[in-house]
């Protein structure tokens, strides 16, 4: 894929201080997005302007620092909602993670369910959208089944028929895998979900960094994300839900922020979506993300994509080049982004990670907290490069280059 | 922008991978359960899914061999075939001691070689200027002492986060 690169890399990478550092002597090589990415200047600037010049509690303060920050902190909740899509912004609830999300749905959905009933999940999902479904199937007695992958290592429509049926009452899936990197067919899921009666969750920690997410076009129930995956700081999950559904739900936590009037006996919960917010939340953090949603914004969600695509579609290009290197995941790759899983040689993952390190490329290694995905893939783990929008070819040739290396020191001549 | 000391004490991959523990993983000894094992034990580490597991036969309180398998890094592997021939024909009293300058050895940089004689063991000394690989190095050797507390009756008390187990006895 010749096709020129809308994005103009070298004025992003000017404003992420992190990458101008070195790394044992060598210029940082960040693939490692997938677990989280590096934050441009402006994040860092609103993260310690906050503390500066406006720190506070928010809602309830009746001075002018805590109405700033409560203004902030909202017109954040406003920016989500309008980056998703959200008809409004009572729809968004600010959470620790896409974690703290799915569990927030894992717990208050599942004590509607009944011996019987069905989640279905995929093959390819992360921890988190898998052991919070397991605590509730103990609770419940409710029982888990599984969108297998298709012979591309894909979930498609005809995998998820087979798993969704009149038991099925949630489907929870992720939309883009942090392992294969293939993007899930969410809206025909969503469709199927709604035919049966069930609720339509989207784990879109890894979609929602890379491609335009709209969750009306999901077709989803509630879906799910994580500020650090996409230049904001940790610490900020966002849990987007219908209006309707969110109002019906119990409450996750109790305590401060979240009540409206409280007796000994018992409590009214505030309006959404305060409701699910007890206590002080992420103040700092949250603001800080608007910042970067401002930054993804200004360079468009459409161009990251493509650039996120195209960066991808060379790197698979460049790594299928290398004898011995299996690479995980759709075989096409416009079937997938920013992510790749691979194996080389028979030159362990963590071994492999070692070594790229010393030339200053950080990449995962490990099972990337999808144990039952290396177990269908049949290897104990991978490594897995990852980009983002401030990557380049460069950067992916040095991978290149540091792999063979890995290679020659496992005794493979660099030739091959 | 390198840290202080390692400016002072380049690390290289060169002590990590010497010849000796690439040999070691391409090359395996005493890959496999023993027939004649009398404890077999296991561990893994979570935070990578290196496992490995071991047969001991001891012998009037003596090792006469060990044997293992599992998966994982070059790290991992290594230590453990090293150890199956290292350990073999010592005393548990003299295996134990042995354990325990070889974790001294992984974990402290600043370990004095010169002061046991660990024979080839002595390759694995590299780990320890690694810090996150410390624990594949280690891996082995916990499920060793896990096997030689269950033989001689006693209990591990580990505090590392590597979760061994005996598998029978």
């Amino acid at each position: 894929m010749t096709t020129a690169t809308p994005l103009d890399v070298a004025a992003i990478r000017a404003q992420f201080p992190i990458l101008s550092r070195e790394v044992h002597g060598q210029p940082l090589v960040y693939l490692d997005n997938a677990a989280t990415t590096q934050k441009p200047q402006s994040v860092i600037d609103a993260l310690s302007g906050y503390y500066s010049t406006m720190n506070a509690n928010i809602h309830r303060g009746l001075h002018t620092l805590a109405e700033e920050a409560t203004s902030a902190y909202e017109g954040v909740r406003s920016q989500v909602a309008e980056f998703v899509g959200a008809s409004s912004h009572r729809e968004v609830v600010f959470t620790r993670n896409t974690t703290e999300s799915l569990n927030l749905l894992a717990y208050t959905l599942g004590t509607r369910l009944r011996p019987g009933d069905e989640i279905v999940l995929s093959a390819a999902e992360h921890h988190s959208n898998l052991v919070p479904w397991q605590l509730v199937t103990q609770r419940s007695g409710a029982v888990l089944r599984f969108i297998e992958l298709n012979d591309d290592q894909q979930i498609d429509v005809d995998t998820a028929r087979a798993a969704i049926n009149a038991n099925t009452r949630i489907v929870s899936i992720v939309h883009m895998s942090n392992v294969l990197g293939s993007i899930a067919p969410v809206a025909e899921i969503a469709e199927m979900a709604r035919s049966v009666g069930a609720t339509m969750i989207v784990d879109a920690a890894q979609s929602a960094p890379h491609i335009p997410v709209n969750v009306n076009e999901l077709g989803a129930d509630y879906v799910a994300f994580s500020a650090h995956k996409m230049l904001g700081p940790t610490g900020v999950g966002v849990l987007w839900g219908r209006q309707e559904l969110l109002a019906d739900l119990d409450p996750f936590l109790g305590g401060g922020e979240m009540i409206s009037v409280v007796t000994r006996e018992e409590s009214s919960w505030a309006a959404l979506p305060h409701k699910f917010e007890a206590g002080t939340p992420n103040i700092a953090d949250v603001i800080a993300f608007g910042a970067a949603l401002n930054f993804l914004n200004e360079v468009g969600m459409d161009a990251v994509a493509a650039h996120d695509a195209e960066l991808t579609h060379y790197a698979v290009e460049q790594l299928s080049r290398l004898e011995g290197l299996d690479i995980y995941g759709p075989a096409d790759p416009v079937d997938r982004s920013a992510v790749i899983a691979f194996n080389y040689r028979d030159i362990h993952s963590h071994d492999i990670a070692t070594i790229l390190d010393r030339s200053g490329i950080a990449v995962r290694a490990g099972h990337h907290c999808a144990q039952p995905l290396m177990r269908t893939l049949g290897v104990p783990a991978t490594a897995r490069a990852s980009f983002y929008l401030y990557n380049e070819r460069s950067e992916v040739d040095a991978l290149v280059d540091g792999l063979l290396e890995a290679g020659e020191r496992f005794g493979f001549e660099r030739g091959a | 922008m390198s840290s202080n000391r390692e400016a002072q004490n380049p690390v290289d991959l060169d002590d990590l991978y010497r010849d000796v523990i690439l040999d070691h993983y391409r090359s395996p000894r005493n890959r496999g359960a023993r027939d004649d094992a009398t404890v077999s034990a296991e561990g893994f580490n979570p935070s990578c899914g290196d496992e490995i597991q071991l047969s001991v036969a001891i012998v009037n309180g003596t090792l006469s061999g060990l044997g293992f398998g599992g998966s994982g890094c070059s790290i991992s592997q290594s230590s453990a075939s090293m150890m199956t021939e290292a350990m073999s024909g010592r005393s548990i009293e003299s295996a134990r001691e042995m354990s325990s300058h070889v974790q001294q050895m992984l974990t402290d940089d600043g370990f004095d070689l010169d002061a046991v004689d660990l024979g080839d063991l002595e390759a694995l000394s590299g780990v320890a200027k690694f810090p996150v690989r410390i624990k594949c190095g280690l891996l082995a050797w916990k499920v060793l002492d896990q096997a030689l507390a269950n033989a001689t009756g006693e209990s591990v008390t580990d505090d590392s986060d590597i979760p061994t187990r005996v598998t029978s006895s």
